[in-house]
């Protein structure tokens, strides 16, 4: 049996734990004067030993990140926090800043002075007022005690934070369209190279770092990176929070070293809800192949849910049991990225309208067996072909669950409509009565 | 524009302060759309032509990042914007149904409003609050765990004007205006109104502590 281990977590069931005072008792802002008084290149150098890869869904390894900024020029060089928390299933970030906002704070100010940046930016989604409301008031708080401003803890290394609220794109999470909308325009990915690193927020060098990774760096500092390596697996180290949700008898936020398997997840979530079983899974949010049964000793780490052949993502384990229409699903998230593709390329923009196109006749009834053929080659077209990886994750449910369950598929197109009762899979009563027309209008 | 002389100062006034947190101008211009909403109740072609002058760009430049984004809107909004999520995760535990008889009880679609002003419909995307589906969210603050039955009393509340509070989040829902004010960045004083941390938040931590597994807590 896998531990938990509260560590982002730890704080967040304390009497207003969003507060600075409650952040500071439990230890909060010491790793800051630690690390103020370290020389930066060797913060850098800590988090790439740590092993620390991107909590925002490519695992990428922080540190590494951090080493690719060219150069001091004497120009300004930027940090920018992607809370633009919004594939759906993930909903971690959303907790530790509601809860524990000083966390990312204090890792703002460590990251920017490694990186010697004296302007960081949090983008947060717009849709998450009391998260905005709690951000601008532990920035307030941390001005005022000296842990952001001019001169911090009389260093010499001075630090503003502006907290920017987005406005409802999730495209605005791939960290290009985000450095766009932070800069007042739409939200559409640019061409890589150059990366942020070289040219990102007004073509300055920037490193764009998921929420989750910089309010793990104070833990790393204070507690050493041969803690942080103890835990995880060979190449994906330290702890994360896997967010269980859906079909499960105590969804939430568990905080676990890598490499623990949803087995052991599901039994201290109480497991499936009663009487039911899983029928499958995503790893990694919606852009991620869906799992079944079969990989429930899966360890969740990079390696392991590659080699099953799904991706990690943002830990994001959205749980279904047998009562759930797998083509309802499908359906659903391929209209959720047909409503979100920005529209800049030709193969997300065409390829998700058609997807949706093809999916509802089919939900509908009204599909034919070439029409699942048809979506295979849709997403054949779509993936690897899309200029950014919206599109790619598109087409993730979609091919993985034609593999897994296309007789479901097929029942869609044989019997001329789902075979599923929908109000079975919901978590309260109500007969199936056929959904009105308008009220989908 | 046809702002009367108090307004387009305070407005003024608030545009500087949200220009001032940016190295660079043209970044005020998302914040000071949500400004813009705080007084019109939508992108007006005023506010459009507002932030144009404001930030040196073109009444088109402006519309054009305008829509692209969900949260600002083309009408006049309703004051309650109530947003029932049909992602996959919660249209499955229930949101579908949510929404159904919820648009059938308000009488209108997605992204409309009641005759009153009082509601604007939309079915949302995924929230980031997936382990306390089916979620509903009014103004951008959290409706968790809800039933049809929770949804429609939560209208019908709004609609008698009453204070509704979420189930996290502040004492009481404010209005389409007020939360476009917070979203340009200005403080209202109730950050630290809380609800009580949910369940979901907490079951790892729980856990943990049965367990006594402590090796991660400082």
């Amino acid at each position: 049996m896998t531990d938990l281990v509260p560590v982002l977590s730890a704080t967040w069931g304390a009497e207003q734990s969003w507060t600075l005072d409650t952040y500071t008792e439990a230890g909060g802002y010491a790793p800051l004067k630690k690390a103020l008084g370290m020389d930066p290149g060797d913060l850098v150098q800590a988090v790439k030993d740590s092993g620390l890869r991107g909590r925002g869904g490519a695992g990428f390894p922080t540190g590494m990140k951090w080493g690719f900024l060219p150069p001091d020029d004497g120009g300004p060089r930027y940090l920018v926090v992607n809370a633009d928390e919004s594939e759906p299933g993930t909903c971690k970030d959303i907790p530790t800043m509601l809860s524990a906002p000083h966390q990312l704070i204090e890792g703002v100010a460590i990251t920017s002075f490694a990186i010697g940046c004296n302007h960081a930016f949090i983008y947060l989604r717009g849709e998450v007022v009391h998260v905005y409301r709690r951000l601008l008031q532990a920035v307030r708080e941390a001005y005022e005690a000296g842990h952001l401003g001019k001169d911090i803890h009389g260093s010499g290394f001075d630090l503003d934070v502006t907290v920017h609220a987005g406005a409802g794109a999730y495209i605005c999470g791939e960290e290009t369209a985000l450095l766009d909308s932070l800069e007042g325009r739409r939200g559409q990915p640019r061409l890589k190279p150059p990366f942020p690193a070289v040219a990102g927020l007004y073509a300055r060098p920037t490193v764009v770092n998921n929420v989750e990774s910089v309010a793990s760096v104070p833990a790393i500092v204070d507690k050493g990176v041969e803690w942080f390596t103890a835990m995880g697996t060979e190449r994906s180290k330290g702890m994360g929070l896997f967010s269980l949700s859906g079909h499960v008898t105590c969804p939430g936020q568990y905080e676990a070293p890598l490499g623990i398997t949803l087995r052991e997840l599901l039994e201290m979530a109480g497991g499936m809800r009663d009487g039911h079983e899983l029928k499958f899974w995503t790893p990694g949010g919606s852009s991620t192949p869906i799992f079944t049964q079969e990989q429930l000793d899966t360890p969740l780490d990079y390696e392991s849910v590659g080699a099953a052949g799904s991706m990690l993502g943002t830990r994001a384990l959205q749980i279904f049991d047998d009562t759930t229409c797998v083509v309802r699903a499908v359906t659903r998230w391929t209209e959720f990225y047909k409503h979100e593709s920005c529209g800049k390329c030709t193969p997300c923009r065409e390829g998700t309208f058609w997807l949706t196109q093809i999916l509802k006749r089919i939900e509908g009834g009204r599909g034919t067996e070439a029409d699942i053929q048809q979506l295979l080659d849709t997403c054949d077209s779509i993936a690897g072909r899309s200029f950014c990886a919206l599109g790619d994750g598109a087409t993730s449910s979609i091919v993985s669950s034609v593999k897994l369950f296309r007789e479901e598929y097929e029942a869609h197109v044989e019997q001329g409509g789902c075979p599923f009762d929908h109000s079975a899979s919901a978590l309260f009563e109500y007969s199936d009565t056929p959904a009105t027309e308008e009220a989908h209008a | 524009m046809t702002y009367d002389e108090t307004t387009l100062a305070q407005l003024t006034e608030d545009a500087a302060a949200i220009i001032a947190r940016y190295p660079v101008k043209r970044s005020a211009l998302l914040p000071m759309l949500h400004l813009v909403q705080s007084v019109d109740g939508f992108v007006s072609p005023d506010g459009i032509q507002f932030c144009a002058e404001q930030l040196e760009l073109t009444a088109a430049e402006v519309s054009a990042v305008a829509t692209f984004y969900t949260q600002y809107k083309r009408r006049p909004n309703g004051e309650y914007q109530v947003g029932v999520c049909t992602n996959t995760l919660c249209a499955v535990m229930g949101g579908d149904r949510i929404w159904d008889e919820l648009s059938e009880h308000v009488g209108v679609g997605h992204d409309e409003t009641t005759e009153d002003g009082s509601i604007t419909l939309e079915r949302l995307e995924c929230n980031a609050a997936c382990d306390y589906a089916p979620v509903m969210m009014v103004n951008w603050e959290f409706f968790d765990n809800q039933t049809p039955e929770s949804a429609k009393q939560v209208v019908d509340d709004l609609r008698a004007g009453k204070d509704v509070a979420p189930t996290r989040g502040p004492a009481k829902v404010c209005s389409f205006k007020e939360v476009s004010r917070v979203l340009a960045g200005f403080e209202d004083g109730r950050g630290d109104e809380d609800q009580g941390v949910g369940a979901p938040t907490l079951a790892g931590l729980e856990v943990a502590k049965e367990q006594g597994w402590t090796e991660g807590s400082k």
